[in-house]
């Protein structure tokens, strides 16, 4: 038997999910609303109506020139992302469609990567980055995002494969088409949506990423993530200043995750129901 | 035409044998089945010829040609899976249509073809829905029509209903046997439903681990069932096997009787027995009877016969339609 819903309990559960929304979403929201203060209503304490001003914001991009982080922030994420693409889509498709004992393993092993802290490899990543020049260099930091997104890649595009069932490949054979055909016709319009969610994601991951970003770079390829952090420790504590900066940072990418959310959580509870 | 011929066909994956070896051939035009429990190596034999697997020893030849070693597509066959494997992104019609764009058919040709098949199936309103949006009836007959747009020279079949509900999967049995009747085209259906296999086929193929246990027509295994396996598995409800002293009396190690071979009377017969289950279907009444010094046998009897739980019955075998078995579980001369 269905479970009764009153018309009570769903008031109650729709009224729980807004708080918890709220209480998710409201570091963001008040970072905006900081962002339209002046540095002296920002300390006053706690106030959720800013005078509205844009002061912060032109201060922000006159003192530090937001557009070039901006600018590093797509070419690195995108970068990062494309690269890994090339990377994983073949390793992901072997796995997929002709396994051996050891895939199982292999894809456990890459995962197994991503448990390890990032701070435990950092001084040998750091000196090789030093001792062949890449430090503060793009080309670097797109590998190093592209190499530890590489797993979660890996893993999503290989779950997309596997769902696409082998029967329908070798009706594909029978029909007469040939590999080339295959991958036109039947393999890529099938695997298009994988690839598409697995691509959004890895954007929004490298461009998050912090960690290796803030310690790998100065000015030349610093991102967004080096932006905001060049606020909060030199020059004190200018909260306004700091959310500016923070809104901008974000900005991009919650637009960009707004216009993609279905097909991001479709990627990501892919393969979880039938 | 759609001859095909396996000699010493063999299959193992790894050190696991599938098909021993295998010496069959096919006719152009007939209807055959390979039937076997799960696992007896009949898809794997139905995908050796499609070319879908490699085989590890013998030849293939489809009309007196070798294409032991030729692409599936090479061999003009066309397949029907048992999950349909449409195309999910595409139309109906562009599913039906894809086998003639990979043979780079013109447009008005594949148009007019598309349409045929689509009118045959009963698809011509179809035509622009997606796999996704027709039932599994429809998608069946996607497939179907998918496979004869090529005119290939033979149809593969696997499993095709086993993913339909009761109902369907009979109204589809009779539509692939009227099809077969208009194309006169070679098909080979391979199913464990030995119902399927008896009303279906012109010649059915019984497998068991990888070996051809018997061919011949439905009837034939019917009534001549080479050995233990064939006879147990040909027919529904199965065949009563008895051994011991009612066998040996037979001179045999092993009898068999078919439960529509067995006469039921209230007073008098071979073998007492005690009734245990009585299923009624209004045109037969299935028994299973504890019948002593014997064990449990299945009888069917006429639908008016009215026994009921704990009566005591009589069986009597109709001994023309008694089949006997030696030690080897081989059927012995009559």
């Amino acid at each position: 038997m269905a479970r009764a819903v009153t018309t009570q309990h769903k008031t109650i559960a729709t009224a729980a999910a807004w708080v918890v929304a709220l209480l998710i979403f409201f570091p963001i929201l008040y970072t905006i609303i900081t962002s339209f203060k002046s540095e002296q209503e920002a300390i006053q304490g706690f106030n959720l109506i800013p005078s509205g001003t844009f002061e912060s914001y032109s201060e922000v991009q006159q003192q530090s020139g937001y557009f070039k982080f901006f600018f590093n922030s797509v070419l690195l994420s995108v970068g990062s992302t494309i690269l890994a693409l090339i990377v994983a889509i073949p390793a992901a498709w072997s796995m997929a469609f002709s396994p051996t004992k050891r895939t199982k393993d292999i894809l456990m092993w890459m995962l197994s990567t991503k448990m390890m802290p990032a701070v435990a490899v950092l001084f040998p990543i750091y000196l090789i980055f030093r001792d062949s020049g890449l430090l503060d260099s793009r080309i670097g930091l797109t590998v190093m995002l592209m190499l530890i997104n590489l797993p979660i890649v890996v893993w999503m595009l290989y779950t997309y494969f596997r769902e696409i069932p082998g029967e329908i490949l070798e009706a594909a054979r029978m029909d007469g088409a040939s590999l080339w055909n295959e991958i036109i016709y039947v393999l890529t319009p099938m695997a298009v949506p994988g690839i598409a969610s697995t691509m959004l994601l890895n954007i929004i991951l490298a461009w998050n990423e912090a960690f290796w970003t803030i310690r790998l770079t100065t000015t030349n390829a610093a991102p967004l993530t080096a932006f905001i952090s060049s606020f909060s420790s030199p020059q004190g504590l200018f909260w306004a200043k700091l959310s500016a900066a923070s809104t901008l940072a974000i900005a991009p990418i919650l637009i960009m995750g707004w216009f993609s959310q279905k097909q991001l959580v479709r990627g990501l509870t892919f393969g979880a129901v039938k | 035409m759609g001859n095909i011929t396996l000699k010493n066909v063999s299959k193992s994956f790894g050190s696991t044998t599938i098909i021993p070896n295998i010496d069959l051939n096919i006719e152009d035009g007939e209807f055959v089945v390979f039937v076997g429990p799960s696992g007896c190596g009949k898809s794997t034999l139905l995908r050796l010829i499609a070319g879908l697997e490699d085989t590890s020893g013998g030849t293939i030849s489809i009309d007196g040609r070798d294409v032991t070693r030729e692409a599936p597509a090479k061999r003009k066959l066309a397949m029907v899976f048992q999950s349909y494997a449409l195309y999910p992104h595409m139309t109906v019609a562009k599913n039906i249509a894809f086998p003639l764009k990979m043979a780079g058919e013109d447009q008005a040709t594949i148009d007019k073809k598309v349409k045929d098949a689509a009118r045959v199936l009963n698809l011509t309103n179809y035509l622009e829905r997606r796999p996704g949006q027709l039932s599994g009836g429809q998608r069946q007959r996607v497939a179907i029509g998918r496979a004869i747009v090529r005119q290939p020279s033979a149809f593969l079949f696997d499993e095709p209903l086993s993913n339909l509900d009761a109902a369907l999967r009979g109204t589809m049995r009779l539509e692939i046997s009227e099809l077969h009747h208009q194309l006169q085209t070679t098909m080979i259906y391979v199913t464990h439903d030995q119902v399927e296999a008896m009303t279906m086929a012109d010649k059915i193929v019984v497998l068991n681990a990888g070996n051809i246990e018997q061919v011949g027509s439905p009837m034939e295994l019917y009534k001549t069932p080479k050995n233990l396996f064939v006879a147990g598995f040909i027919g529904s409800p199965k065949m009563n096997m008895i051994e011991g002293a009612p066998a040996e009396k037979y001179g045999a190690k092993t009898i068999g009787i078919r439960p529509e071979h067995l006469n039921i009377s209230t007073s008098s017969g071979d073998w007492k027995a005690t009734v245990g289950v009585a299923e009624h279907l209004g045109s037969d009444t299935f028994l299973h009877v504890q019948a002593d010094g014997i064990g449990t046998v299945n009888v069917r009897a006429d639908g008016e016969v009215a026994v009921k739980h704990g009566d005591t019955v009589y069986l009597t075998p109709d001994k023309t339609k008694l089949h006997r078995f030696g030690a080897d579980g081989k059927a012995l001369a009559a």
